[in-house]
């Protein structure tokens, strides 16, 4: 288990090394002149020029990366070129708000998934089988906007019951409540492929051999499926969460947008909007180093569950 | 008479198969009594295991029962309700499967799961944790207390079926059901779990169920048997009666596809029972045989046969006084064999090892193994798993790259390590036949196109000739023309080796790796496919390196075996010899552990513990921590025996002189 564990922390480690080249070269080669993309057509020559020295984006782009790099690591993205404060700041502000979102539509759309699952596994084949996957299927197809703003419609417009966007602030209830629609729109999307994982984890787990000699020992149900299904049908749906880990944020990109919310989705959309690099570099790479601790957390979870890879077999 | 463990009552059971009930079971009855065993036998999908399933009542949804019940010591467990059901399960009746590696839980300990079982009886945990250790010393597990702590990937087979049969015994049932217990494990390990079955049995006087498509196991296992065709029981009487005196032209056929008596390719054919059970759902003839059976007349099909009693036993036939006629009809005439040793060998293995590296160890796979095979010959390969037969076999196919380069010599030619080192007709030239035939088949292609393209790329046929090489070698495995434009998937297991083996032979194969290709197909089907195997071999010339686990098997296609233990040649000589004696005693342990249909003569000679890790192999002679017949004194145990020839060509690698061994005439042992 430490070897694996090490091996797949180096893996980490690589891929965060190869995924600050990729958002470090795009930013720097792309939009050609930064002075000129900031200051504008109009300006002349010479002030563009002085921008660009002062931005330091003049030297060869070996030397820049490396110190972007040195201050990245330190936790310095630089200043913002629009607000000309640290894009830290921003980034860290919007990364408590998205991770909050993403803490909050997990709590619901796990439990919801994991049960609609094994629900549904339970009664195979049958009408609430069928109403399951359908729900399932049907919201996941739907876009993300379309969902939101049905939710917008029926909640605060006609019945005026929550905020209709909005950044968490003040207390924990009504954080709660500028958080619940964005969190509903989320677990639209996400509930059918993890009801859908947790319905095939349980069917197989269902079937096993294994559990046909637990049901065989005499065992009564409700143990049987306590103990030997839902133990062994976690495992897959787990890696499902975790795989759909980098799609909650894209997800998390629409959705803030649509409901205003200030997080990293919004963050990213604005500063591309805006062109300010410094921002935009920051919090891609930041969403980018996010999605890998989240896959990789899950992954250990998973080697952690399975004493296959936990105690090193061979397979 | 007391109540009979188990007793069934014309049971009719039928599967929903879109809408249409199938009916499986067509009227089943028979009893298991007190402390006795008794054995089902007949051929795949003859309603074996849904016959043990619905005595515990665990049942597919799409299962109806037509008709009949069931008692489970004296109880009509067809109307239990759950929770009744429930502590029957957990009371009274026990059952053990197949591959004990998927009946256990992977993610608990097999403490765990073995404790569940009597803390279902109302225990305490440490009365559970007492008892636990217990069960697991009476099923010979050495040290009790590390395997509850293990999960069950780290136990071996032979463990992990023990440990199932712990669980199974835990609650002291009247009745265990053992459906193919011992299937996919080793012999020299099925012969330990049988005799450990039998044991218990004897100790608390359970009842047993036991199905097994081993027709030795259950012989040696079995008081009673019924021979099942179709869903209908056709005979039943005790095992030793049935066996030696088969009455059912059934049995009769089934008896006489399995080689027995020594009986060799060259001597006789085997017998087959052509064409195919009933299909599932179909309407029935009269007899369920008939279609089937060389002895049928009109009234068969006409008049359904009744049991006739025979002192003691129940045959289901209009003509049991024509049986004999069966019995005594002569076997068709094998093919003499006509292997030319003085000519060069088709295949020359000179000190081959392989060794694997894997996590800073080295895995002694093969070592230094040198033999020859000659154009026709077949050579059998035989060795518990863990001796190397496949890893062997593979490096003459070039999947693995031996350890040295030039060791081996096909044709006269240096054969290179890889088969895409190797140039066409080499390639071409070695070719396998796999257990499985699915692993070897592309599932979405027709038959027609599956060995189409074998034909083009290996024998390398233009277009306009494809076609009439597919006739033939289509013919040559006897499949026919329908045949060729279905799917894998919808063959049976036995028409799948067939395509497999047209495949392997499309290029004209000098020499065919042979691995397990019986060990999935009934016994009539074996047979079917050991003749085919035979004639391809006599017409075209073709050798064979022969795996099968199954040593009759082996016997009867081999002219001369190599036998391996930890990747070491032990012995290696003629079939004859190697069976019969003098042989190594690792040869005379494997042989001996072996349950024959005619009864077991010999005392079984056991084996202690698994064989050796090939990362650690023992020193000195690698068998000597098993050896029943090790030498007084550390010879055997320091000293490596050298390959020592014997007088009929082969050699053997043991410090005992070779006058000295096992398994020879009386005479010549002094
Ligand atoms: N749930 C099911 N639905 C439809 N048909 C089934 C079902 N289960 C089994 N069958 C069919 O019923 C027949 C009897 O099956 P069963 O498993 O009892 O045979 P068996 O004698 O145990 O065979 P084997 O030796 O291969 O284990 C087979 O033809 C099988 O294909
Ligand atoms: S009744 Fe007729 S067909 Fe059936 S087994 Fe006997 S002889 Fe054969
Ligand atoms: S050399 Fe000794 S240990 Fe090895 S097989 Fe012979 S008698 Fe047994
Ligand atoms: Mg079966």
């Amino acid at each position: 288990m430490a070897r694996y564990v090490l091996r797949r922390l180096g893996l980490a480690v690589i891929t965060l090394f190869i995924l600050s080249i990729v958002v470090f070269t795009v930013s720097a080669v792309l939009p050609g002149s930064v002075g000129r993309a900031i200051l504008g057509p109009f300006a002349d020559k010479r002030s563009v020029d002085q921008l660009n020295n002062e931005l330091g984006v003049n030297g060869p782009l070996v030397n820049r990366y490396f110190r972007w790099v040195s201050h990245a690591v330190r936790g310095d993205f630089g200043n913002s070129y629009k607000y000309k404060s640290p894009v830290m700041d921003f980034v860290s502000k919007a990364l408590t708000s998205s991770l909050k979102l993403a803490l909050l539509t997990l709590v619901i759309v796990v439990p919801l998934g994991v049960i609609g699952g094994t629900i549904a596994a339970l009664r195979q084949g049958k009408a609430l089988d069928r109403i399951i996957t359908i729900t399932g299927l049907s919201l996941a197809v739907t876009p993300e906007f379309v969902i939101g703003i049905v939710l917008i419609l029926v909640f605060p417009v006609k019945l005026g019951w929550l905020p209709s966007g909005g950044s968490p602030k003040g207390a924990v209830l009504d954080q709660l409540k500028t958080m619940l629609l964005p969190a509903l729109t989320l677990t639209a999307i996400l509930f059918g492929y993890l009801s859908r994982m947790a319905r095939a984890g349980a069917i197989e787990a269902l079937n096993s051999d294994y559990t046909r000699t637990a049901t065989l020992k005499g065992l009564p149900r409700h143990v049987v499926l306590r103990r030997h299904v839902m133990r062994n049908s976690l495992l897959p749906t787990i890696a499902v969460i975790a795989s759909q880990m980098s799609y909650l944020l894209g997800g998390l990109l629409v959705t803030e947008t649509l409901f205003n919310f200030r997080g990293l989705g919004l963050l990213v959309a604005d500063a591309a909007r805006g062109k300010d690099i410094p921002m935009l570099m920051g919090a891609v790479f930041i969403v980018g180093a996010l999605a890998m601790t989240m896959s990789l957390l899950a992954d250990l979870l998973i080697a952690w569950l399975n004493p296959r890879v936990r105690l090193g077999a061979k397979q | 008479m007391s109540t009979p463990a188990l007793e069934f009552n014309d049971l009719q059971l039928a599967y929903m198969v879109r809408g249409q009930a199938r009916e499986v079971l067509r009227g089943v009855s028979f009893a298991v009594q007190p402390g006795e065993t008794y054995g089902l036998v007949g051929e795949s999908g003859c309603g074996k295991s849904t016959a043990a399933y619905t005595a515990v009542r665990y049942l597919p949804t799409n299962a109806r029962i037509l008709g009949g019940d069931v008692h489970l010591a004296g109880r009509d467990i067809l109307s239990l309700d759950k929770k009744e059901l429930q502590n029957l399960r957990a009371n009274d009746v026990s059952i053990v499967y197949q591959d004990p590696g998927q009946a256990l839980n992977p993610t608990i300990k097999v403490g765990l799961q073995l404790m569940e079982a009597y803390q279902l009886l109302g225990q305490s945990k440490h009365d559970a944790l007492t008892n636990s250790r217990e069960i697991l010393r009476k099923v010979q597990i050495a040290d009790p207390e590390s395997v509850l702590g293990r999960y069950p990937h780290q136990l071996s087979g032979g463990m992990q079926q023990r440990v199932v049969i712990a669980m199974a015994l835990a609650c002291n049932p009247q009745l265990i059901i053992l459906d193919e217990p011992t299937t996919g494990l080793d012999a020299t390990v099925e012969a330990e779990v049988l005799d450990l079955i039998r044991g218990l049995r004897d100790e608390f006087g359970t009842s047993v169920l036991f199905i097994s498509h081993n027709l030795g196991a259950i012989r040696a296992m079995c008081d009673r048997v019924g021979v099942l065709y179709a869903g209908k029981l056709v005979e039943e009487g005790r095992a030793q009666d049935v066996f030696d005196n088969p009455q059912h032209p059934y049995t009769v056929g089934l008896l006489r596809c399995l080689p027995r008596h020594g009986s060799r390719k060259s001597a006789q054919r085997l017998e087959t029972i052509p064409g195919f059970q009933p299909l599932l759902g179909a309407p029935l003839p009269a007899c369920v045989f008939v279609d089937r059976c060389p002895l049928a007349t009109e009234k068969c099909r006409s008049v359904a046969p009744e049991w006739t009693q025979l002192g003691g036993r129940k045959v289901r036939c209009h003509h049991v006084d024509r049986v004999h006629e069966l019995v005594s009809s002569a076997l068709p005439e094998g093919t003499p064999s006509t292997v030319d040793r003085s000519s060069t060998p088709m295949l020359v293995l000179d000190g081959v090892s392989k060794t694997f590296h894997q996590g800073g160890q080295a895995i002694k796979a093969v070592r230094d193994v040198s033999l020859e095979l000659f154009a026709g010959e077949t050579l059998g390969l035989v060795g518990e798993s863990g001796s190397g037969k496949t890893t062997l076999a593979h490096t003459v196919l070039g999947i693995h790259a031996p350890d040295q380069a030039n060791t081996i010599t096909f044709d006269g030619k240096n054969l290179k390590p890889g088969t895409r080192k190797r140039p066409a007709d080499q390639v071409r030239g070695i070719q396998i036949i796999f257990q499985n035939p699915d692993s070897a088949l592309n599932r979405r292609h027709s038959v027609r196109r599956i060995i189409g393209r074998s034909l083009r790329r290996l024998a390398q046929l233009p277009h306009s000739e494809v076609d009439g090489a597919l006739q033939e070698i289509t013919a040559s495995v006897r499949l026919t023309e329908r045949h060729l434009d279905m799917r894998p998937s919808q063959l049976s297991g036995g028409l799948k080796q067939r395509v497999a083996i047209a495949r392997a032979f499309a290029g004209h194969p000098r020499i065919v790796v042979c691995d397990e290709p019986t060990s999935s197909l009934d016994v009539s089907v074996q047979a079917a496919i050991l003749n085919l195997l035979g004639d391809l071999q006599h017409d075209r010339d073709t050798s064979y390196l022969f795996i099968s686990h199954d040593l009759r098997v082996v016997r009867y296609l081999s002219d001369r075996i190599a036998v391996l233990y930890l990747g070491r040649i032990m012995e290696l000589g003629p079939a004859e010899r190697v069976f019969d004696g003098p042989h190594h005693p690792y040869t005379e342990a494997l042989l001996s552990a072996a349950p024959s249909v005619d009864g077991d003569t010999r005392e079984r000679i056991r084996l202690d513990g698994e064989i050796p890790s090939a990362v650690n192999q023992p020193s000195g002679c690698v068998f000597h921590t098993r050896c029943p017949r090790r030498l007084e004194g550390d010879l055997c145990s320091t000293v490596e025996p050298p390959l020592t020839p014997t007088p009929d060509g082969g050699v053997i690698r043991c410090h005992i002189p070779f006058d000295q061994l096992g398994g020879q005439p009386v005479a010549l042992r002094s």
